[in-house]
């Protein structure tokens, strides 16, 4: 069978497209190389919706942010993902600075960003009584939010794949074949053919698009060093803070996530190797620097988790969004470095235009489509009485795997049988939050290999923490 | 709404003791809420021997120790109901709690035992350890759960990070299973574990024991390869140049245990900073009046027969609260840490108590040849010798009756180390 189209990648970018084409009839696969969406750039960044005063009026970056994040509120209501829409601050430290803050709000007004205002020490002070006192003042955003990257992209793609677009993983494309009317696609998992690509291969989309011979672009892999904090640390702050950014880059952020945690970072360093995910001493000792400069309350001794994050750099500094001069039926969606989640709805929208742009025209509606996602169960969130009414429904909503967290057996066993459900624990994790508390999975984690195991008919030593060679388990005990 | 007159929170060694020790003073109404589908907490797991000496005096397996409580609590009128998670208590003791059977329960106590445990710090506690995030690092009591209760190996070349007693006796378990376990490192200058561990889990197997050396990094992308340890100074930072890289697939972490008191601040319980757990008078009970505290809730232990100890305190206490309704003329005074004591359980005590008052501590450091002194107003009651106090283990000391007949309002009570 061929596919109209072929959409490599699921991560923001590629799901929050191929959810987009299936509002037309178009028979759409999204091809993942690993075990699960959202595992690459879109599972470690900020997890902040920007405003988008940042980027260089005139460039796709400024439009698409701007838009993006006009859409976000919408897109996050259908998809019943959490967003907040919490704002954001520059905060300058000198007089210095707050020339730069202006530029920055003089570049907003440009790129038609709303709600804007230069405040003096003391309006900050009111609003965020926890900033560095030597702060003297600082750019807000009201319109910036928060929203959870990778609750996003599993939503996308649940809705997709309800919208009748499939899903297959573990499909790594090791080469491309153009006959002219369609593409084979060879996978990891066999072949695909298709008549169009879409290119949303994150860090990889330069490897992908030569494979049919577009090498118009390049990406330089930025590493982005992190730490979450305990949700007692989660009300800190409750804007987005930033510092004021230098030739250096944006510096590091002090925000709220919208599950209630701190989360500081990131670091910006170049690196070569594009699986190189591990954190380093002077990356996590400049955000405990930078952190404690800006915010001097935080404290990482309630950290419960390090990681660091990969995003693809354009050399051209703009987005990539467009029908390869290599190619005519390939798109490129590709250097969706930051704003890239702010802009994921719009990029979304202007991916599959330059896509019906190749096609020729719109193609016809899906009259079957939805763009609402029923929302996932969510114990923890529940009253008494919602809670009572739930067991008695489903007494699988009875057990609690998750004591930090409080997930039920109920919501684990429906994130693995979601379309492109949970495979694996990390999958379970993000999915229900199981295992991301204050305790890591210390007590849930073999509960749930066990979970995932009864669902998935496998053994209890097949389960993976992220698919591949990442086994928990050897062999039985003699 | 269910009433009852004592619900005990977690079935473990603590919640079984107070709620056998409650029904003995004479308490009709009790019920054990426990999260996990059977009685006996973590002692389930723990397969290996050297529990009840103290308290039994013979040496039972974990399992064994548990099962002396299990029965009892079957042959009792004590109710229970496993595989029920507690997800609130609030300020006039009402106790939510919900599984499978009953769906959500709502459940009006006269008195509460807190009895939840702890939990092991993760990974994510130790913010310098940097590298790649893979399968194969895990808590020790995880892996001890894999092995012991699914009958799955967990790793095969391990380093264990942390000479805690679970790091120890898992890397006697783990060699037993023919796993090879490389080492066990501390980053402190000495051990945290008892010292029968150590010879009994590692100088028997050979398993080296490096101090004062930490695993700063952790390699490999899909599952553990390797850690990278290092040698550290007095202010523990790792000692630049004495970076070691060491093969293995498996880092297990006995760093540390956190009692899990989310419901009791929930329910508004100040906790000692030190412990972690609940501030409590002499009764174990929290600073919030007909809620009691016992076990690794409370503070984390040593023994099992020290849990069981002080969760017969706190059942009697409850008792007395719901048979008595209260405490009547108590008068509490503070509990004071001199020199090299870290902290003292109970943080408060009732001098009008007539019964003699036993405090539990446990010292900062190590001190070979030291005396334990206890003070009360300047006076030394007490001053014992000690070959070797050490942080790994708890002490006590007893403040007689007739000492606290002497005392009022003002008076002081000083335990301290004297080196």
């Amino acid at each position: 069978m061929t596919y109209d189209v072929a959409v490599i990648g699921a991560g923001v970018t590629g799901a929050m497209t191929a959810r987009y084409l299936s509002a037309y009839r178009l028979k759409t696969i999204m091809i993942e190389k690993l075990n699960d969406v959202a595992m690459g750039t879109t599972k470690a960044n900020s997890a902040i919706v920007h405003a988008g005063f940042d980027a260089k009026p005139g460039t796709l970056k400024a439009k698409l942010n701007v838009k993006g994040t006009a859409m976000m509120p919408q897109t996050c209501r259908d998809l019943n993902v959490p967003y907040k829409n919490n704002g954001s601050l520059v905060v300058a430290f000198s007089d210095e600075e707050m020339k730069t803050v202006r530029e920055l709000y003089d570049r907003g007004i440009a790129n038609s960003v709303q709600n804007l205002t230069i405040i003096g020490q003391e309006e900050l002070r009111k609003i965020e009584p926890n900033i560095s006192p030597e702060a003297v003042g600082a750019l807000r955003a009201a319109s910036a939010g928060i929203v959870c990257p990778y609750e996003l992209t599993i939503a996308s793609t649940e809705n997709a794949i309800a919208n009748g677009v499939e899903l297959i993983r573990n499909a790594g494309v090791e080469s491309i074949e153009d006959l002219g009317e369609e593409f084979v696609l060879h996978t990891a998992a066999g072949e695909v053919h298709a008549k169009y690509i879409v290119n949303a291969a994150g860090c990889f989309a330069d490897q992908i698009a030569r494979m049919l011979g577009d090498d118009s672009f390049e990406l330089v892999m930025r590493a982005g060093e992190y730490y979450v904090l305990d949700r007692c640390e989660g009300g800190t702050v409750h804007h987005t803070i930033f510092e004021t950014p230098t030739k250096m880059g944006k510096g590091i952020l002090v925000t709220p996530t919208v599950d209630g945690n701190l989360l500081i970072g990131p670091t910006a360093a170049t690196v070569t190797d594009r699986d190189d995910l591990a954190t380093t001493e002077e990356g996590l000792a400049k955000v405990r620097a930078h952190t404690s400069k800006n915010v001097p309350r935080v404290t990482v001794r309630n950290a419960i988790t390090s990681f660091s994050g990969l995003r693809a750099h354009p050399t051209s500094d703009d987005f990539i969004i467009d029908i390869s001069k290599a190619n005519p039926r390939l798109v490129n969606a590709a250097g969706i470095e930051s704003p890239g989640l702010s802009s994921a709805p719009a990029i979304a929208e202007y991916t599959a235009w330059k896509l019906f742009e190749a096609m020729g025209g719109e193609p016809e509606k899906n009259p079957d489509f939805t763009p609402l996602r029923k929302a996932p169960v969510r114990f923890r969130h529940m009253s008494a009485e919602e809670r009572a009414e739930l067991v008695k429904k489903d007494p699988a909503y009875g057990r609690i795997i998750c004591r930090c967290e409080t997930v039920t057996e109920g919501e684990i066993r429906d994130a693995i049988r979601a379309p492109g459900g949970a495979r694996d624990v990390d999958g379970v994790k993000r999915r229900t939050r199981a295992g991301m508390g204050r305790c890591q999975g210390g007590f849930c984690g073999s509960k749930v290999v066990e979970i995932l195991a009864r669902e998935l008919g496998k053994e209890l030593n097949e389960i993976t923490k992220f698919g591949d060679g990442s086994v928990i388990l050897y062999e039985k005990t003699k | 709404m269910i009433q009852y007159d004592l619900v005990v929170v977690g079935g473990g060694p603590a919640g079984m003791a107070a709620a056998l020790k409650a029904e003995e003073c004479g308490v009709k109404k009790i019920v054990i809420l426990e999260r996990a589908e059977t009685l006996g907490g973590i002692l389930e797991q723990c397969i290996h021997t050297g529990f009840g000496l103290q308290y039994f005096k013979e040496e039972l397996s974990g399992p064994e120790y548990a099962g002396r409580f299990i029965e009892l609590v079957e042959k009792s009128t004590v109710e229970v109901k496993t595989d029920t998670m507690v997800l609130d208590i609030s300020e006039d003791k009402v106790v939510t709690a919900v599984n499978k059977a009953d769906g959500l329960l709502q459940i009006k106590a006269t008195a509460v035992v807190l009895a939840m445990g702890c939990r092991e710090r993760p990974r994510g506690a130790l913010p310098a350890l940097v590298g790649t995030r893979p399968a194969g690092v895990m808590t020790a009591g995880t892996a001890q759960k894999y092995v012991n209760i699914d009958g799955y190996m967990p790793g095969k070349k391990i380093v264990i990070l942390g000479s805690g007693d679970i790091g120890l006796i898992m890397a006697r378990r783990m060699t037993l299973e023919g796993a090879e376990v490389k080492m066990v490192c501390e980053i402190m200058p000495y051990s945290g574990g008892l010292t029968r561990n150590i010879v009994q889990c590692l100088n028997d197997f050979d398993i080296p024991l490096y101090l004062s050396t930490t695993v700063v990094a952790t390699h490999g992308k899909e599952r553990l390869e390797g850690v990278t340890i290092a040698k550290v100074d007095e202010k523990m930072n790792p000692i630049p140049g004495t970076d070691q890289y060491v093969e293995c697939d498996t880092l297990m972490l006995s760093v540390g245990l956190i009692p899990e008191n989310e419901l009791t601040t929930g329910a508004g319980i100040p906790l000692d900073p030190v412990t972690r757990g609940a501030t409590v008078n002499e009764k174990r009970e929290t600073a919030h009046s007909g809620i009691f505290a016992c076990g690794n809730v409370l503070q984390v232990h040593d023994l099992v027969d020290f849990v069981t100890l002080e969760a017969q305190i706190a059942g009697e206490g409850a008792a007395e609260y719901i048979l008595r309704g209260g405490f009547g003329a108590a008068q509490y005074i503070d509990t004071t840490k001199g020199f090299g004591v870290r902290y003292i359980v109970p943080q408060k005590i009732n001098f009008n108590s007539k019964k003699p008052i036993d405090l539990y501590f446990r010292v900062g450091a190590v001190y070979p040849n030291a005396k334990v002194v206890l003070e009360v107003d300047g006076n030394i009651i007490s001053s014992k010798k000690k070959i070797k106090l050490a942080p790994g283990k708890m002490e006590c000391v007893t403040i007689p009756a007739d000492v606290l007949s002497g005392m009022n309002a003002d008076s002081s009570v000083t335990v301290r180390v004297e080196v």
